[in-house]
């Protein structure tokens, strides 16, 4: 008797455990508005290589976006946020934190989101902290924001990806690091929400890929571990496990946004996988603005959602160096329809464009010392 | 040397930030500083406001010989603006180069670095105006 008792236990936890495989991980977070910045300035990769002596047939994106010299990461944090705002029609007072992901954060010691909440008239009463994980601090935020909202301890939260990432002249990094933002408004269920958080999924492992150590001014990199035992492993480990623990499959989804250093590595995970390019292609930005760091796959998700449809599935798989990366199942909810409008789309801030030479690139990225 | 002392600077960030200010029952009248008494009709019935956030650019200027606070932006530009409420603010005008403004342009409330304060490095962020992005 004790033994069938505990055979029926065996049985019934292992179908729990197969049921609750199958379960969304997320519970009950969803996007209620979100929004994208990128500067007006671009500086084309030919310029640079003109400067640098190197080949223009071999620069990995066309053009990046630069920062002006009245804004840093927290003026576009500001200025996604906001969109985010107006898009979820949120009063501000109901935002309960706001936590910023960068790299780049204007102070090495005083948060950022202190200042985004009290520009955009946010309650004093929220918690709010930057966080660090090169390229993955913008979802590492989401991931905290999710998490408050899935327990209840706030109504909404402000999770924001920003950064002006620095390259130092004549790197490689230099003709990619660029300036850009994006902000989510993550709160409860509501039938006005724009997307839901189905799943997610983080891979870590310490990886000297990448990394700036204190009072450097720009950051290091090991070639040898930027691709493979990088940017692929963690994408494809992340992204794989998730399909995998849940039962995804490839088809299951309508568009797909990785990290993109550059244009070649997201498709190349694409062709891994065998994703069509059609799915990448829409939230495949960095061709033309650059890799905006803790912004970049977050400005992805931006630009699909600025068409997506109701019911569409989207896979947004994030990288940051040192290494780690997440990946979010996000579903298109009707209030899509509703909120996309009330904001400018990202194509018209990408649309205002305005090229600088080197010279002023550098005056703008502050790479001219002795002067203020 | 002009200089932004941070204890100001800091009391004044409602303004600086929002355009958050304090705004006259009585007349209508919208105050940048906190006040007791209306300055224009001398009630007393004031309370805290926020004005919009668009607004015209009704004259502008370009600066291309700047205090030294400034020197690193020149040429700049700056603006007075009709706020939706008819208050009038004067600001810096960005991200739009000199010969693409017009008198009467539609204008919106932007966040950016005002200065970084030379001595202690301590950044001064403000409103400044942009050409409204539709």
């Amino acid at each position: 008797m004790t033994n069938h008792v505990f055979a029926s236990s065996v049985t019934l936890f292992k179908k729990l455990q197969e049921v609750m495989a199958a379960m969304p991980k997320v519970n009950g977070a969803y996007i209620h508005g979100y929004g994208g910045y990128v500067p007006r300035f671009r500086i084309k990769a030919a310029e640079i290589a003109r400067v640098w002596g190197k080949d223009e047939k071999d620069v990995p994106i066309r053009e990046k976006a630069v920062a002006g010299l009245d804004e840093d990461t927290i003026t576009m944090a500001v200025e996604a946020a906001r969109q985010a705002l107006t898009r979820a029609g949120v009063d501000p007072k109901k935002i309960g934190a706001v936590h910023v992901g960068t790299e780049s954060k204007p102070y090495a010691v005083k948060p950022s989101g202190t200042i985004v909440a009290e520009a955009l008239g946010i309650s004093n009463f929220i918690t709010s902290a930057d966080y660090e994980f090169a390229c993955k601090a913008g979802t590492e935020a989401i991931q905290t924001i999710i998490a408050m909202v899935e327990a209840r301890r706030i109504e909404y939260g402000l999770a924001i990806g920003a950064d002006t990432a620095q390259g130092r002249p004549s790197d490689a990094l230099e003709y990619t690091a660029a300036s850009g933002a994006a902000a989510l408004v993550i709160g409860g269920e509501s039938k006005d929400a724009v997307a839901r958080f189905e799943y997610s999924m983080t891979y870590v492992t310490d990886t000297p890929d990448f990394w700036r150590r204190s009072y450097e001014r720009f950051p290091m990199h090991t070639s040898r571990f930027t691709g493979e035992p990088a940017y692929f492993k963690h994408t494809l480990t992340a992204l794989k496990s998730l399909l995998q623990e849940n039962g995804y499959k490839i088809s299951d989804f309508d568009y797909f946004v990785f990290h993109q250093p550059n244009v070649k590595f997201p498709l190349t995970v694409a062709k891994v996988l065998a994703i069509p390019n059609s799915k990448v292609e829409t939230g495949l930005v960095s061709g033309i603005i650059g890799n905006t760091y803790a912004a970049c796959s977050l400005i992805g998700l931006v630009r699909i959602l600025d068409s997506a449809k109701p019911g569409q599935r989207i896979l947004l798989t994030s990288f940051g160096s040192g290494a780690g990366s997440d990946s979010l199942v996000i579903t298109v909810e009707d209030g899509i329809e509703s909120k996309r409008n009330k904001a400018p789309q990202l194509d018209k801030l990408i649309a205002r464009r305005k090229e600088i030479d080197y010279a002023l690139y550098i005056k703008m990225r502050d790479k001219i010392r002795g002067v203020q | 040397m002009f200089v932004i002392r941070i204890p100001r600077y800091w009391r004044s960030k409602g303004f600086r930030y929002r355009l958050e200010g304090y705004r006259c029952e009585k007349c209508g009248h919208f105050h940048h500083s906190p006040r007791l008494v209306c300055r224009k009709c001398g009630s007393r019935s004031i309370r805290r406001d926020r004005l919009s956030q668009t607004g015209r650019l009704i004259s502008y200027t370009v600066v291309k010989s700047s205090t030294p606070l400034f020197e690193q932006y020149v040429p700049y530009v700056v603006g007075v603006v009709k706020m939706v409420d008819g208050s009038l603010v004067v600001g810096q005008v960005t991200d739009c180069d000199p010969e693409e403004l017009r008198e009467d342009m539609q204008v919106e409330v932007t966040l950016r670095k005002i200065r970084v304060d030379g001595e202690n490095k301590l950044i001064q962020y403000g409103y400044k105006f942009r050409p409204v992005i539709e």
